[in-house]
């Protein structure tokens, strides 16, 4: 059985249907990439999946718990790092995974432990006794990885994780996701409208548009399914998804995203 | 660990980081204590020379004290579902409510922080009133008591405003609001004249004000002499049902804040 399945997932604000009819797998220990541009729906589609959101129709089945069902369950299988910084900027890091470690049950004994050895692993272990507000975007994104996987949840959704970095703090943040996934045998769901990102991070890759999702498939499945298997993966997007349209909501999109990556640089 | 014991280890996880600030910043705390000294030093001053307001056997300023103690701590509380809202606009709400831990129980987390903040500038009000002459009532099981008012009425107001922050959602929205509530609150209660002298449409309403239960419990508590218009029983009654009221509606409200 696969870890995530969703079944007609729907999501409609009003009139605007941001997940349309969507349905998909993700298979144990994979990197699932949802990409798309902005306003296609994917954190849209990780808040129905988290359960912050109930859906319109349709459902997902995440580790055999139904989000509609019984979220509760499904929130204890899952770790989850929103677009937004998530991480609190006056406390200091390792106070953050405390508190952290408290709400996601871990046991009392092994606290400490785990939050050391989340420190270490994200290399903050120098910084932790630092507030986060003086933290870089990279580091803060390390951080709130970190926070999500205290409880070594079975999947993990991170939404836009590397917005607003400089490459540097990117490329070190990809290494960190993809040592967690060989560490802990974590699924992983992210999302991202970056190309390079799901070539170098995802096992398979769910492009999205306009709430739906167009094609799925591995980068060679995507790019052999586009016509011609030499393109680039922004050459396939483009195939897939069209040409850029003026779509209701261009602004404000824009403002949001923009000012996400201010916080986060 | 059971059930209940997992809930108030994970309620007290969020009131040790409120805790965490107010050390690493208190000069918003601090700031809270000139308020009361206007209302005490200024009107208190003159009402108690001007004599227009009937206390019985207290003098005005006896009487006035517990009053200005539970505004302090209203006008604190009632802004609390700002951080709400702040928290939101962050991604940290999101992210305490994809946790396994029950909203009731980061609810509750809040209420209690929002009790501990309003015991801590209950103390500027202690001191300003000793400053100013005001007969103090030192009996241990009285000054439990205030106490319990203290972080009961601030336990429900700060819920009562995380309630109005989750239906209006927005920042600004929500600062209208608090500015209209926070004078007919304290108005229409017994925290600055006593009900009798109160037209009867006044009357009705501040008895539905839980601050005038608040204020009443610290009225019989706090100061030498203290009276009391219902009695012990009423007012926390009165003042824990509210709370848990308040909480599970919030409980219930609080996941809507994050979509
Ligand atoms: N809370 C909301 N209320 C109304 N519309 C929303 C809300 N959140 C998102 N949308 C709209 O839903 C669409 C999808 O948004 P989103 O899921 O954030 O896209 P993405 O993450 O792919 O950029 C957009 O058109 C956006 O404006
Ligand atoms: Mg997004």
């Amino acid at each position: 059985m696969s870890l995530l399945e969703t079944h007609s997932l729907t999501c409609a604000f009003d009139d605007l249907i941001a997940v349309d009819h969507v349905t998909f797998n993700v298979e144990k220990t994979e990197v699932f990439g949802l990409v798309g541009p902005n306003g296609a729906g994917k954190s849209t589609m990780i808040k129905v999946l988290t359960t912050l959101r109930r859906p319109t129709s349709g459902t997902a089945i995440i580790c055999g718990h139904d989000i509609t069902q019984n979220p509760a369950a499904v929130r204890s299988m899952i770790g989850y790092v929103p677009q937004m910084v998530s991480a609190d900027g006056d406390l200091t890091a390792r106070e953050n995974l405390m508190l952290y470690s408290k709400l996601v049950d871990v046991p009392s004994g092994e606290r400490k432990s785990r939050t050391l050895e989340a420190l270490e692993f994200m290399n903050l272990a120098d910084v932790a006794d630092k507030r986060v507000r003086q933290f870089s975007g990279g580091m803060i994104r390390r951080l709130e990885i970190a926070q999500s996987m205290l409880h070594r949840p079975a999947m993990l959704f991170l939404d836009e994780p590397t917005v607003g970095l400089d490459p540097v703090a990117r490329a070190s943040v990809w290494e960190h996701i993809m040592q967690l996934r060989d560490t802990y045998q974590t699924t992983i769901l992210l999302t991202t409208h970056m190309m390079e990102e799901v070539e170098n991070l995802c096992t398979k890759i769910g492009i999205m548009n306009h709430g739906k999702m167009i094609a799925i498939g591995t980068a060679s499945d995507l790019k052999t399914a586009s016509g011609n298997p030499d393109a680039t993966l922004d050459e396939v997007f483009i195939k897939f998804a069209g040409a850029e349209q003026a779509t209701p909501g261009g602004f404000e999109q824009a403002a949001r995203s923009r000012r996400t990556a201010r916080r986060l640089g | 660990m059971t059930l209940v014991g997992r809930f108030f280890m994970k309620a007290f996880a969020i009131v040790e980081v409120e805790m965490i600030k107010i050390r690493r910043d208190p000069t918003e705390i601090l700031s809270r204590a000139i308020q009361p000294a206007l209302w005490m030093l200024v009107f208190g001053q003159v009402m108690q020379h001007a004599k227009a307001i009937q206390t019985g056997k207290l003098a005005y300023m006896d009487f006035m004290a517990p009053g200005i103690l539970a505004q302090s701590v209203l006008f604190t509380s009632i802004f609390y579902g700002l951080s709400a809202i702040w928290e939101r606009d962050l991604g940290i709400l999101q992210k305490y409510l994809v946790s396994p831990t029950p909203r009731s129980a980061l609810v509750t987390g809040k209420a209690i922080s929002a009790g501990i903040r309003g015991l801590i500038q209950s103390l500027f009000v202690y001191a300003l009133s000793l400053a100013l002459g005001v007969q103090l009532n030192w009996n241990p099981v009285s000054l439990l008591g205030g106490m319990v008012a203290i972080v009961l009425g601030a336990a429900f107001f700060s819920t009562f405003s995380l309630i109005i922050a989750c239906i209006v959602k927005s920042r600004e929205r929500f600062m209208g609001i608090g500015q209209v509530l926070t004078m007919p609150l304290f108005f229409a209660s017994n925290a600055i004249y006593p009900i009798s002298m109160m037209p009867t449409w006044l009357q009705v309403i501040s008895k539905v004000n839980p601050l005038t239960y608040q204020v009443d419990l610290l009225r019989s508590t706090m100061i030498v002499g203290g009276t009391q218009a219902f009695s012990l029983g009423v007012d926390i009654a009165v003042l824990f049902g509210a709370t848990i009221v308040a909480i599970l509606i919030a409980a219930r409200l609080y996941p809507g804040l994050a979509s």
